[in-house]
């Protein structure tokens, strides 16, 4: 005996109904030192099985009570799908019985008289057999189990997407979209929601690869999306954002191309940023044309957001023009013939077809011309159309009345020491308070512009002493700002005193800044006359900010500024 | 934040590009992207297709360049603003000034 031998212990039962023939089959198994069991005839041999289940079974086909066929179909079916090889023992030799034992459920048979050496090679063959079918079966219920574990992941994993998804505004009655079920996994993610300014904002992406990793990047997205766009937060700032975050967690390679809408109902205009998704159209509705908007720029995380470039293009709209953003996937859409869609199809659709049924045609053409539903995998489409101010009605859209919650009246003292000014720059500091008042960001770009010129005023005139009739020429435009940088550079006394305060009013509130120095300050009663506007390369912030807010007045010597900005959405 | 600035193949048009905050930090880079060049154009254009803030220095910069460009005579463009750095210009009264678009 070899050593492999030895250690293949199985446990056979033996059923034949002859005696002699039994003894010898059992003397040569054990003597393999496999575990005998033994039946005389074809019901003993179905209730051994049933209670021993043994690994192979050597069955006579010709028995009493109940033949070898019948017993081998009886536990065929007790075994189910654990593979039991069946050696049928025979002295038939015509082809009929043979075949009728195969038929029966038998694997091979053996013949009589015995022979020792075939009869281990088979035990050895089929207990191979037995192996392979039992981790066969256990790799195919691994798989299967896996299957359903993914799939309720995908289940969950849409759910979550779902929820960061839900307070959008794609519901809206002049969006309409198209987005496959299993869109969410090959990487495509639509998101809109309204600015507290009344502007819509869209969002097309479509990441590279599929599955998972794609799917992952979509949530962050969408979440900076909305976070960003309730608030207020200005197109650039949030393409910004999401831009970072990708760039942070996407691998080299995968990457986001997307495709920003904004849509100002009360100017009717649209703001597009296209990074990487085809061109997308906007349909004129009196003269029916197109015009297709470029992508200019890469997709998002790609480049870090300092050289991401944020310029956009801008267009105006008459109520009832329309835009529509896809990605690739209309125009890769493949006919039977391995053909693709392409930017011509597309065209001709917009040619032949009425404004209001664009979207349809759309999609109609492309299931037809592919003329087969795979292509649902990887198909998205959105339409917008420019309407009148408060048309764009959703159910899931924030109500503007929402004004009463949140930062809305209080007072802030905030004092900018001398040691500071060289190294800090209060105004996103004091910025980012401001418009937690809900409703107040959508006019950062004028607080910051009312701020950032009194701070200038105060720091360059108040503390650093600088004397704004240098401005008067070229070449005193540019000593001034030499100046200043030798100034700040070595400044050790002074000070900026910021006195913020707000309250509300109907559907917005006031705003005061009132901002001292620790400087001289100047005969304030000429810089607010008219008269003495535009001198020189000077003196334009005074007006711009005159002009931004409600009243402007300098109060003692003309160190203390008082500015009052008043707003409504 | 950045400056470049381009000549037209016929010499005859300097274009500068500001990128990102258009304010006080870059009045060297501006200055120079003018001032810097052999020959003088006969029009300027100042590009503001990605800047993204102005403030009232900028505005005096501006200023310079068009008087440098021969003031009254002078032909500056301003080109392809976004709303918000259109709004401080219109403010300012500086269509009356450039030929913004």
């Amino acid at each position: 005996m070899t050593a492999s031998q030895s250690t293949l212990v199985l446990k056979v039962l033996v059923a034949e109904d002859t005696r002699s023939d039994r003894q010898i089959l059992e003397a040569i198994l054990r003597q393999d030192g496999h575990h005998v069991i033994s039946a005389s005839d074809g019901i003993e041999a179905v209730e051994c099985f049933r209670q021993e289940r043994p690994d192979i079974i050597l069955l006579d086909a010709l028995m009493p009570s109940l033949d070898g066929f019948e017993a081998a179909r009886q536990i065929k079916s007790l075994a189910g799908e654990t593979l039991v090889p069946i050696i049928f023992l025979t002295s038939l030799t015509e082809t009929e019985s043979l075949v009728k034992c195969l038929e029966a459920g038998g694997d091979d048979f053996l013949q009589k008289p015995y022979n020792r050496v075939i009869l281990q090679a088979k035990i050895k063959a089929f207990n191979r057999m037995r192996e392979l079918h039992a981790t066969m079966s256990a790799q195919r219920d691994q798989i299967a189990s896996h299957n359903r574990y993914l799939i309720q992941e995908q289940t969950l994993a849409k759910q979550l997407f779902d929820n960061i998804a839900h307070d959008d505004c794609l519901d809206a009655s002049n969006v309409r979209h198209y987005l496959s079920p299993k869109a969410v996994f090959n990487g495509d993610v639509l998101v809109a929601a309204q600015r507290p300014s009344g502007n819509m904002m869209l969002l097309l992406g479509d990441f590279t690869g599929h599955g998972l990793p794609a799917a992952i990047g979509a949530m962050p997205l969408a979440s900076t999306f909305y976070g960003m766009v309730h608030k207020g937060f200005a197109l650039t700032d949030v393409l910004r954002e999401i831009n970072d975050k990708l760039k942070a967690i996407l691998p080299i390679g995968l990457f986001c191309c997307a495709t920003f809408l904004e849509i100002n109902f009360r100017e009717r205009i649209v703001t597009v940023w296209n990074g990487g998704l085809p061109d997308c159209f906007i349909y004129r509705h009196r003269t029916r044309e197109v015009e297709a908007v470029k992508s200019h720029h890469l997709p998002l995380g790609v480049l870090p957001s300092t050289q991401l470039k944020l310029d956009c293009q801008y267009f105006e709209l008459e109520v009832g023009d329309r835009c529509f953003l896809w990605s690739d996937g209309i125009h890769e859409a493949r006919s039977c013939k391995g053909e693709m869609f392409g930017e011509q199809r597309l065209k001709a659709v917009f040619e032949r077809s009425d404004p209001g049924r664009i979207f349809d045609a759309i999609l109609e053409s492309v299931h037809e011309f592919t003329g087969s539903a795979e292509v649902d995998d990887d198909l998205s489409l959105l339409e917008v159309v420019m309407v009148e101010p408060g048309n764009a009605s959703s159910r899931s859209m924030p109500q503007p009345a929402e004004h009463n919650a949140g930062l809305m009246e209080w007072k802030l003292d905030f004092e900018v020491k001398p040691s500071t000014f060289k190294y800090f720059d209060p105004l996103p500091l004091l910025l980012s308070i401001i418009t937690e008042v809900p409703g107040l960001r959508s006019h950062s770009g004028s607080v910051y512009t009312v701020l950032a010129e009194l701070y200038s005023n105060a720091l360059e005139h108040g503390v650093l002493k600088l004397d704004s009739t240098l401005k008067q020429t070229p070449e005193g435009f540019a000593r001034y700002y030499q100046l200043r940088s030798e100034r700040l550079e070595h400044v050790d006394s002074g000070f900026i005193r910021f006195h913020l305060s707000h309250d509300t009013r109907e559907n917005g509130g006031r705003l005061m800044i009132h901002i001292v120095d620790s400087g001289d300050g100047f005969p304030h009663q000429d810089v607010l006359n008219p008269r003495n506007r535009s001198a020189g390369y000077s003196g334009r912030g005074i007006p711009l900010i005159r002009d931004i807010c409600e009243s402007l007045c300098y109060r003692g010597k003309g160190n203390e500024v008082e500015a009052v900005f008043v707003w409504s959405n | 934040m950045g400056i470049s600035s381009s000549v037209s193949a016929d010499g005859s048009e300097l274009t500068i590009l500001i990128q990102g905050r258009f304010d006080f930090s870059a009045h060297q880079d501006f200055r120079r992207s003018y001032e810097s060049l052999d020959i003088r154009p006969r029009s300027f254009a100042v590009d503001l297709r990605e800047t993204t803030y102005l403030d009232s220095s900028a505005l005096g910069m501006l200023l310079l360049l068009r008087d440098f460009a021969g003031g009254e005579s002078s032909t500056v463009r301003i080109v392809n603003c976004n709303p918000d750095v259109k709004k401080i210009l219109t403010i300012s009264n500086f269509e009356q000034l450039f030929a913004i678009r």
